[in-house]
């Protein structure tokens, strides 16, 4: 099996799975609910409060900027909605959200929710065609009227074609203007360099089963000082925030990843780099009108490189995404067409389209995701299949389209 | 052989899915995303384009250990099946959906991607029996003769159906579902789907008048050509259809009346009596020929005018590109767009010999 779609879940790290059952089994003699006053919840509460000090130190917030959460798409949600009603609550005119059309639908969604049911008015904020939102492109939406802006949301990394946004220089903008900013860091913890303070973030998602901890396990580091109503109300938990009571061994397992990952960030980042920038130069080799989307990858971007180091992502000229898919599946290289919350039904990404690629190129895409099990043998192995799976899938396209221009000529419906 | 089996989230093409696993093939589960926007839950017994029958196919794939994909053919389905639809009738014709999906999507859209990316057929949950003599596919009825779709497979072409397959043929559909709950499947129980997939609530009627809109025009006596009553569009009407037809006056004799023909560009209904929805003579185009070979000079032979209609003995001769056919029995509310399709009767299930798309009864 050849593994290439890190991005969508990668594997538990050895060192998360010993945590994880570790506190499992203290969980089976005496773990209380780590709101609990006796022993056995204090226990708990210790091993949760750990872990809250080692996300917090890894990552460079404070450990009261830690909301415990079952996942980037609760973590997305909660700083959507919670900042957002909390800006509005303070100020009735406060209403804009301003969000990057290359968001995962995590964030899109909820932001559409709030302009549909919660009185709130959407700006897209435009890429480039890298996939990239621009300094100036906030500065110019901020300042059709920059005292109705609710919130900012732009994502540390791009899940899709991996390019990395200039996440300082933007939340240094919101900054300016006391506007808080939310950043998706879901794909970027463990690959690229995130520090919560320095990057002057209000908010930042993250997520366990990204960076080889446990599913269902997340958090969002929120600034001290902003205000964020609640999701779900219950025993107050996380700062009153996020109710509920937590999954300990799955937070345990989940800082241990943190911890493991982003100490080795450094050197594993360049591995993975030198291994994508190989897989890269493979399948160009195969298939040499084959398109990388997205930034090149050569140069810094947030204090680190402008496109995650694990990701690869092509357009194959006249081939349908799902046709690769299968092709290279029933040869046991398992990749992706988008994100996988899309993959059931295939509609062209709109990350591409926001890219200003055209929906049947769009179609035509793939995304080859690199991780810590990654190695040269994977490279290798999508390099023997490659050639071969695009042009039997550019044959299939072929034989949709003559069916179609005959269709169309004869007038025969 | 490599084997692509279109899963509907039915419960006939799952267990089609899994006989052909079975029988040793390499098989690979697609379910077809028919519909832009799917509804989410199945309302009611129509339709299988739903999410949840993508899920319930899905949960059927992996039950038989086989990879499974959903496949868009939203806009070829759109173009070729659904507007296709809306225009026979509003020409004043009455097509059937289901055959058009057959020959446009499930045997030449799907079909030709799948012969390309290197499957060797595509298997179906239809009842029909499929087999090849002499490098010829002979399409014949269904062991389940209350089931038998051999008619919506009628109009395939022979080079079609050399790349099918029909694992139920042979069955009846009691022991397709006894043999879905055998083998753990959960769909074993689900309804079976009836009517057009993209008319969920089955209100034929308003789902064309929002489609075509109002086209007025009268209903007239076929004998005395006196006006009867007047209407928003040919298109609500059938040949052979007695009820809803909004005259308030009864027949001079009492007797009821009934559809014979419909003029879309005058938007002239005629009704009559029964008697006169006899058919004596019928003209088709568009012929296809299942086996791949020709009917050679007059065959006496039986015809079916409908999917789920009576037969009756027919002569059938072709000339030119078109099959005239007279009928020796009785056939009646017969409409131009319906196919006539021709068996051979036959101990071993009834042999479809060729097919074509009416365009002219007498």
């Amino acid at each position: 099996m050849t593994y290439l779609d890190h991005a969508a879940t990668t594997p538990m790290l050895p060192s998360a799975i010993s945590a994880m059952t570790e506190a499992m089994a203290l969980h089976g003699s005496a773990l209380g609910n780590a709101s609990s006053l006796h022993s056995s919840g204090r226990k708990a509460r210790r091993i949760v409060e750990e872990a809250r000090e080692l996300i917090a130190e890894s990552l460079g917030a404070r450990p009261s900027e830690v909301i415990f959460t079952a996942g980037g798409t609760e973590s997305d949600n909660l700083a959507l909605k919670g900042i957002y009603w909390a800006r509005r609550n303070g100020d009735d005119r406060k209403r804009r959200v301003l969000v990057s059309a290359i968001e995962h639908h995590a964030v899109l969604d909820a932001a559409q929710w709030l302009a549909d049911e919660a009185g709130a008015e959407l700006t897209w904020l435009e890429v480039d065609d890298f996939g990239r939102v621009h300094e100036d492109t906030l500065r110019a939406a901020i300042a059709t009227n920059p005292d109705d802006v609710a919130l900012v949301s732009v994502m540390w990394a791009n899940n899709e074609v991996g390019t990395v946004n200039p996440v300082g220089e933007l939340a240094g903008v919101c900054t300016e203007h006391g506007i808080p900013f939310h950043t998706d860091a879901v794909q970027a913890v463990g690959e690229l360099p995130v520090d919560f303070a320095a990057s002057g973030a209000s908010a930042l998602t993250l997520t366990g089963h990204k960076l080889g901890g446990p599913y269902g396990a997340g958090a969002l580091l929120l600034g001290r000082d902003v205000a964020c109503v609640p999701l779900l109300h219950g025993g107050g938990q996380e700062r009153d925030v996020r109710s509920g009571t937590l999954d300990v061994p799955a937070v345990h397992a989940f800082a241990t990843a943190v911890e493991q990952v982003t100490a080795e960030r450094a050197v594993r980042a360049e591995e993975l780099a030198a291994l994508r920038d190989e897989l890269v130069a493979a399948v160009l080799r195969k298939v040499p009108d084959a398109v990388l989307n997205g930034d090149p990858g050569q140069s810094a971007v947030a204090d680190g490189p402008s496109r995650l180091p694990g990701n690869a992502h092509f357009t194959f000229p006249g081939c349908e995404g799902d046709s690769l898919l299968m092709l290279l599946d029933a040869q046991g290289i398992e990749c992706s067409t988008g994100s996988a919350c899309t993959a059931g039904v295939a509609q062209p990404s709109h990350v591409l389209l926001a890219m200003g690629v055209e929906a049947a190129a769009a179609r035509g895409s793939l995304r080859f995701s690199l991780g810590h099990t990654s190695t040269s043998e994977d490279v290798a192995a999508l390099e023997a299949a490659i050639g071969p799976v695009v042009e039997r899938a550019r044959s299939a396209g072929i034989a949709g389209l003559r069916r179609k221009a005959a269709t169309q000529e004869s007038g025969v419906r | 052989m490599r084997v692509l089996a279109a899963m509907s989230g039915g419960v006939d093409s799952a267990v089609a899915a899994a006989r052909a696993v079975s029988a040793g093939h390499d098989v690979v589960g697609v379910h077809l995303a028919l519909s832009a926007k799917p509804g989410t839950l199945r309302t009611g017994a129509r339709g299988c384009c739903t999410v949840e029958d993508a899920r319930d196919a899905r949960r059927v794939a992996d039950i038989l250990g086989i990879p499974f994909y959903v496949w868009d053919f939203a806009e070829r389905f759109g173009a070729d099946v659904i507007e296709d639809f809306v225009a026979e009738y509003a020409a004043g014709r009455t097509p059937n959906p289901c055959m058009t999906c057959n020959e446009k999507i499930k045997f030449e859209a799907l079909l030709d991607k799948a012969t390309a990316l290197g499957f060797d057929a595509v298997s179906t949950g239809h009842y029909a029996r499929l087999s090849h003599v002499d490098g010829a596919p002979e399409l014949r009825r269904s062991a389940d003769l209350g089931k038998d779709q051999s008619y919506v497979l009628a109009s395939l072409t022979s080079d079609q159906l050399r790349n099918a397959m029909f694992p139920l043929g042979d069955s009846v559909k009691s022991d397709v579902r006894a043999e879905a709950a055998e083998r753990g499947l959960m769909v074993a129980d689900k309804p079976d789907s009836h009517d057009i997939c993209f008319i969920p609530d089955g209100d034929t009627q308003a789902f064309l008048g929002k489609k075509i809109g109002n086209r007025p025009g009268t209903l007239v006596d076929d004998k005395t050509g006196a006006v009867l009553g007047r209407h928003t569009g040919v298109h609500g009407f059938t040949v052979g259809q007695r009820h809803g037809l909004g005259i308030d006056a009864p027949a001079p004799d009492g007797r009821p009346r009934y559809v014979l023909s419909l003029e879309p560009v005058s938007g002239t209904v005629k009704v009559g009596a029964r008697e006169e929805l006899a058919v004596r003579e019928i003209v088709g185009q568009r012929v296809r020929w299942p086996s791949g070979r020709p009917i050679d000079g007059e065959v006496d032979c039986v015809a079916q005018v409908r999917a789920h209609g009576g037969t009756a003995p027919v002569t059938a001769r072709v000339q030119g590109d078109r099959m005239h056919v007279t009928v020796d029995g009785e056939l009646r509310g017969v409409a131009p767009g319906q196919t006539i399709v021709l068996y051979a009767p036959d101990p071993g299930g009834d042999i479809v010999l060729g097919s074509a798309r009416i365009t002219e009864t007498g």
